[in-house]
């Protein structure tokens, strides 16, 4: 059978986590804010930013990691702006997320058209090239599946171990998991809500904002309108799939990764017979369906969309 | 120290005067990317009032404009009031625009008193039953409704340009993805010669009475109402929430589909797959401007039209990108968020405590 060929294919599964890897670094992000009680639709345009943002450092001149800096430290400028949005000011977290979403999009896009005002076709950059890690690399089936990717992709992998790792062995992960739970006992704790709310947010808007840069700095070279294409809100149903832990988080993206990539080989063979836009649904599909499957048990952190006021019980 | 305390009574001259300031606040903070893009920022500003309320011809153009902005600003309203928060007006308007041009391009021939409201239908049908999707999976299944309305629009999209490409495509179209014209009897005229504003405008503007007055006048806009101010209140007070849901969300995804149908008949008389240039999102952006007032809803879509109609024409004659527009609908959107801070709270300048002894001595 041709379809296991293709599963068993190493040069799929390449593909699949190289698919997975912006989801990765979007899900991790959502994951820190919904963890910390911040629902965060500004995902989908903090994806943007960060692609707009470390493509254009490195265009300008700047090295590829001061590029995927750059985009952090954007993408953590429009977390702060949703954290003081939501938490101190406590304004609705849906409306304030789609808030940032268009004014993220909109200033990436104004910026883009007035640096390059009339391009052709969008420039390029040097981007990151996949690692040639001796040894491992040249591992079957493993080497070219996994150690053949990006660097960003072992960044992505990394994050997932460190949130994992910080979250529930540090009590910095104990203090930001409780004040998504109870925040009125952090507060009893002599902790700030606020700063570790708007912390939060803005971590995991950073790490977002990695998920955009990777598309504009790894898996392409070129920064194009309309390329985040739903990718971050794929990430807040795969969060829930995930049931808002990292591992899960990476199980879920590759998993995601795996139907991606499986639809474009699919496509292939099936050539002309189905449109191609139906292959082109099944990832939104998709995250429909696992948002739905587990909508039921879903253990949402408990003080998800409440605004807390000090001294309020 | 600043402390916000909730007002007793909210006034309506707050009500109006809230959306306003957001509105002036969006366009002052616009000055910061037009100087940054190298245009005179006073001329520019000057340029886009020109665009918007200049001539006849821009007028009409701003309300050609504002006609799907009302729609899906009420589609918006309607929806955000109960708290069920579709999102996903943008695939409804396309569905609805689909619907109207698979009945409305040949299909069937009739006089127009036929044709018209048929099309309206069919696109009001279309826009509902693809809302009942999400919603039923809210109501049922728990799935929440903000992630599967954002990833419809997606999926909508797509189904589009798949019918465009394919059974829907005009076989006259010089092979450009693009359905067949809606017939003559099934567009809607225009309210004057040689201008584009056209009957779509009196559909919205009806829309949006029919919904001010379901919403203020009506039991069923009483347990809409309800239902967003606290669901489980709501239903210990025997309001069939899961009823209110479903007849929202119907609601909700019609105008959404009528401001397609509205698009698709009175426009642009053909379907393409960039027929909306992302209305369904502004009419978010809109609902929040007027409070999610259904007659607030038309002040807002004219302000946000004239934002997209002033922007275009500027950006034709400076060297500033019409994403400008885009910006100042978000930052209005954002303006207003924090201005209705004022409405909803009365800001005090609190002291910061200070020992007993040295207040007794300031005082």
């Amino acid at each position: 059978m041709e379809y296991v060929d293709i599963l068993t294919s190493a040069s799929f599964w390449a593909a699949a986590i190289r698919i997975a890897t912006p989801l990765i670094f979007g899900v991790l992000g959502a994951l820190i804010c919904e963890r910390a009680g911040v629902l965060n639709l500004g995902i989908e345009g903090i994806f943007v930013v960060g692609a707009m943002t470390g493509w254009m450092a490195v265009w300008i001149g700047a090295d590829l990691w001061t590029g995927v800096a750059v985009a952090a430290g954007c993408g953590a400028v429009f977390g702060l702006l949703h954290g003081i949005l939501t938490v101190p000011l406590g304004l609705s977290q849906h409306v304030s997320g789609l808030g940032i979403t268009l004014f993220a999009t909109a200033v990436s896009y104004f910026t883009y058209r007035t640096a390059l005002p009339n391009v052709s076709s969008p420039p390029r950059i040097e981007a990151f090239q996949p690692l040639d890690v001796p040894g491992l690399s040249d591992l079957p089936f493993i080497g070219p599946a996994l150690f053949q990717q990006t660097p960003m992709t072992f960044l992505a992998l990394a994050l997932v171990l460190m949130v994992g790792f910080v979250l529930y062995r540090t009590p910095l992960g104990l203090a930001i998991r409780a004040v998504g739970d109870n925040p009125a006992a952090v507060e009893a704790q002599g902790l700030s809500v606020y700063g570790l709310r708007i912390g939060a947010v803005m971590v995991g808007s950073a790490l977002m904002a990695l998920g955009g840069a990777f598309l504009t700095m790894s898996a392409f070279d070129a920064f194009f309108f309309g390329m985040i294409n739903g990718r971050g809100w794929i990430c807040i149903a795969l969060v829930v799939f995930a049931s808002w832990r990292p591992g899960k988080a990476l199980l879920g993206a590759v998993l995601f990764g795996a139907f991606d990539a499986f639809q474009i080989r699919l496509q292939n063979e099936v050539g002309g017979a189905i449109p191609s836009q139906v292959f082109l649904m099944i990832p939104y599909v998709l995250s429909i369906v696992a948002l739905v499957i587990v909508a039921r048990k879903a253990d949402y952190p408990r003080a998800l969309l409440q605004p807390y006021f000090r001294g309020q019980r | 120290m600043i402390r916000f305390e909730p007002r007793e009574n909210v006034s309506s001259t707050y009500a109006v005067l809230v959306p306003v300031i957001a509105g002036i606040a969006a366009l002052a903070l616009a000055a910061i990317p037009i100087s940054a893009a190298g245009a005179d920022v006073q001329g520019a500003f000057i340029a886009m009032a020109k665009g918007a309320f200049g001539s006849p011809f821009a007028i009409s153009e701003l309300l050609a404009r504002a006609t799907p902005l009302i729609l899906t600003g009420l589609a918006a309203a309607v929806a955000f009031k109960a708290k069920l928060w579709n999102i996903g007006a943008e695939g409804q308007l396309y569905v609805g625009a689909l619907a109207a041009v698979a009945v409305g391009s040949g299909a069937i021939s009739a006089p127009p008193y036929i044709m018209i409201p048929l099309i309206i239908a069919a696109g009001m049908m279309a826009g509902g039953t693809l809302m009942l999707v999400p919603t039923l999976l809210k109501t049922k299944l728990g799935a929440d409704e903000v992630v599967t309305t954002l990833l419809l629009n997606f999926v909508v999209l797509l189904f589009v340009q798949m019918m465009l490409e394919g059974p829907m495509k005009d076989p006259m179209g010089m092979g450009w993805p693009q359905s067949e014209p809606i017939s003559a009897a099934a567009t809607l005229p225009k309210m004057f010669p040689r201008l584009r504003v056209h009957w779509g405008l009196v559909i919205a503007l009806v829309s949006a009475l029919i919904v001010f007055i379901i919403m203020t006048r009506s039991v069923w806009g009483f347990e809409i109402r309800a239902t967003g101010e606290n669901v489980s209140a709501a239903r210990h007070a025997g309001i069939p929430v899961t009823a209110t849901y479903v007849k929202v969300g119907l609601v909700s995804g019609a105008l959404a589909g009528l401001a397609g149908v509205s698009e698709v008949a009175g426009l642009k008389g053909y379907l393409t797959a960039d027929l909306s240039p992302g209305f369904g999102y502004t009419g978010i952006v809109v609902a929040m401007l007027a409070g999610l007032s259904p007659l607030g809803v038309v002040a807002a879509a004219i302000f946000i039209a004239a934002v997209f109609v002033g922007a275009d024409s500027m950006s034709r004659a400076m060297s500033v990108s019409n994403y400008i527009a885009d910006l100042i609908v978000a930052l209005s959107l954002l303006c207003v968020l924090v201005s209705g801070l004022f409405v909803r709270f009365k800001m005090r300048f609190v002291r910061p405590k200070l020992p007993k002894k040295k207040e007794a001595e300031e005082f």
